[in-house]
């Protein structure tokens, strides 16, 4: 389990969040907020709602540069050392090698084949025979394949919900990125969906990096190596998932691990 | 009512009067409903009166083909001694006059009245074709731009709200800014500019002359397009926005583009309503007089607009040349002026001097009209549908 593996310390973080500060308009919700998170672990974004989970996951990918008036005032989000937010970033690169499941699956009114090729024909990949085969490794990946594989040219929102997001998951990883976000990617599913999604993620840590927003606090003991802890936009405390549910450092995040903090 | 305080039902109504306007509310909006209903059924049921036996007739084929397929003409009521009345055309008037002989007593002509309305079905279809494509072109991209790329903020209000001004324009501005705008110094290449010509712009090998498009199809296509634009922007936003702005999350963060998304993602779901909103304004346009009655329309014309005397080619003439007339003849057709539907029911309504054959005339246009555009919505509703089960949310 992710918990009783000591997190190895020496290795150089991939995502590095340096000083962010981010706001909507003149409404600023992320304060200095520095974050690392490890290739290889998972990463838990708990906290009430409201305090910027989300905002921050978005600002990873720059989805959030959808918003109007979202900007970031100022500090950084590097990956690999590289600061995503630097003039001669590709956001469309960006997105591709940093994949993102969202609260609310949502795959397209399209074929479930389609849906799971998305990414690449959007990438201008035509050859038949390529997307066939990314669409089978991606959902097998994402544990999908057998119960999908004679009906890939059905519609995909005719899919349980369960399957509707893990095909939301496979259609994220046929473009084989390095970093997968998940903003409360089990919210919306019922206990049983919710552990074939958690063990899923649990055979795919090490071949992705994982960043993923709970409500639940069961799910981040269950998942995640590290969990950090936001409140009012800022981050109290990160550190070993243990830890934080264990022997927490801070009051506040005592107070909400244990239900006393709305 | 029970308005004695003895009455022990404590559910029992009181006397405050609530439940009598509530019954007096009830009954003021049913009969406002049916207010509407009847006038409606009121208006069908007279045009079908009228018209329908103009159109459709007791034995086989059971249709007026020759209301259909005939262009409209001057009609021939000439009357025998008996007083009974033969319909003609003017060819058909002097061998009927010769035949009665002294039989004839008088003759009447009707204008318009007589043929059939080919003329104005043609016109109105071509004119609704040029104004669709034009307004749907337009509007889709500006609705696509002002939902998908502009910034929110005052000038995208200011837009939005000059289009809704635009909806509240009385049409016969439409008619005049197109018979200045389009009629008269539209843009087209030239040899040797008009002498009317506002600009002129040497090209070498050709000039573009700001000399207008004279009154044609095209002219009043381009004018109707801006009547109807508004509700097609409109409505093509509403459609637009009513797509999940998940579905344009999710394609961005599969690294689409943007236009990409739109394309992939955000049309394809937007399509079924732009559609249908695109098909109300067909009706919309064939329907207007006003726009097209100084820019395309004429009240009378004995030719369909792809009947012109063009030379014959020479006999040895190349096959790009054949092929350069066909295109020109296809082309030319929107350089013709044409009858069209709405002009000519005013025209017959209107401009000529009433009586039996002349309304007959009317109705039938007008029942025609009718068919079509209804026949239009249903087409609307049913294309929705196909594709509403085809991209499903
Ligand atoms: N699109 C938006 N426009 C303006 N404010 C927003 C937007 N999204 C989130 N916010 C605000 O940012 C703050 C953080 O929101 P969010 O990141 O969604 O929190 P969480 O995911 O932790 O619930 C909230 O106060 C919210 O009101
Ligand atoms: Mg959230």
């Amino acid at each position: 389990m992710a918990a009783d593996t000591p997190a190895p310390t020496d290795t150089e973080p991939l995502i590095q969040v340096e000083k962010f500060n981010y706001a909507y308009g003149d409404n600023q919700v992320l304060f200095d907020v520095d974050l690392n998170m490890r290739s290889e672990d998972v990463t838990a974004l708990i906290g009430p709602s409201g305090c910027g989970k989300s905002t921050l996951l978005r600002s990873i990918n720059r989805i959030n540069d959808l918003v109007e008036t979202a900007r970031v005032v100022s500090g950084k989000i590097k990956i690999d050392g590289i600061d995503l937010y630097a003039p001669d970033v590709d956001v469309i690169n960006l997105r591709r090698n940093v994949g993102m499941v969202f609260q609310k699956y949502n795959p397209f009114p399209r074929s479930i084949f389609e849906n799971a090729v998305y990414g690449l024909r959007v990438a201008g990949i035509k050859d038949r025979h390529d997307l066939e085969e990314a669409a089978e490794r991606s959902l097998r990946s994402a544990a999908l394949w057998d119960e999908v594989k004679d009906r890939l040219h059905e519609v995909a929102t005719g899919l349980s919900g369960g399957q509707q997001q893990r095909l939301c998951i496979a259609r994220a990883i046929a473009l084989q990125p390095r970093i997968l976000l998940m903003d409360e990617p089990c919210a919306a599913l019922d206990p049983i969906a919710t552990a074939r999604i958690e063990e899923l993620i649990h055979q795919l840590r090490g071949q992705y990096t994982f960043v993923i927003v709970t409500h639940n606090m069961e799910q981040a003991k269950r998942i995640a190596d590290r969990t950090a802890f936001f409140y009012k936009g800022r981050l109290i405390e990160e550190d070993d998932t243990m830890n934080i549910f264990h022997h927490p450092r801070e009051q506040q995040t005592e107070a909400y691990i244990t239900g006393r903090l709305a | 009512m029970n308005s004695t305080p003895t009455n022990d039902n404590p559910f029992a109504g009181d006397s405050s009067g609530i439940q009598q306007r509530e019954t007096a509310a009830r009954w003021g909006l049913r009969v406002g409903s049916y207010i509407v209903v009847l006038i409606t059924v009121a208006i069908m049921l007279h045009i079908f009166v009228k018209g329908a036996p103009v159109v459709f007739r007791s034995q086989w084929p059971f249709v007026n083909t020759q209301f259909l397929t005939e262009l409209p003409a001057t009609l021939h009521v000439i009357e025998d001694q008996q007083g009974n009345h033969i319909e003609t055309d003017v060819n058909g008037a002097d061998a009927v006059k010769k035949k009665l002989g002294d039989h004839f007593r008088a003759e009447k002509t009707i204008s318009y009245s007589g043929g059939g309305i080919l003329g104005p079905i043609v016109g109105t279809a071509l004119l609704v074709i040029v104004s669709v494509g034009v307004a749907l072109f337009l509007g889709v991209a500006c609705a696509i731009y002002l939902s998908e790329y502009a910034k929110h903020g005052k000038f995208l209000e200011m837009v939005r709200l000059a289009i809704l001004n635009l909806a509240g324009v009385p049409s016969v501005v439409f008619g005049l800014f197109g018979l200045g705008a389009f009629v008269l110094t539209a843009p087209r290449f030239v040899g040797v500019p008009a002498e009317r010509s506002v600009f002129a712009i040497p090209l070498g090998f050709t000039t573009i002359s700001f000399e207008g498009w004279d009154t044609c199809v095209l002219s009043g296509g381009f004018t109707l397009a801006f009547v109807i634009l508004p509700v097609i922007i409109t409505a093509s936003e509403q459609c637009l926005q009513a797509v999940p702005q998940g579905f344009r999350e999710t394609s961005m963060a599969l690294g689409a583009t943007r236009w990409q998304t739109i394309r992939y993602s955000v049309l394809p779901f937007a399509t079924p309503g732009i559609l249908t909103s695109s098909i109300l304004g067909i009706a919309r346009a064939a329907g207007e007089t006003a726009p097209i009655m100084f820019t395309a329309a004429l009240a009378f014309k004995d030719k369909l607009p792809w009947q012109k005397d063009l030379p014959p080619l020479p006999a040895d003439a190349s096959i790009f040349a054949h092929w350069e007339q066909s295109v020109s003849r296809f082309l030319g057709i929107f350089t013709e002026s044409v009858q069209a539907l709405p002009y000519h029911i005013y025209t017959l309504a209107a401009k000529i001097p009433q009586n039996e054959y002349a309304e007959r005339a009317q109705y039938g246009s007008v029942f025609v009209f009718l068919v079509l555009v209804a026949s239009l919505a249903a087409s609307s509703v049913l294309l929705r549908k196909r594709l509403r089960a085809k991209y499903r949310w």
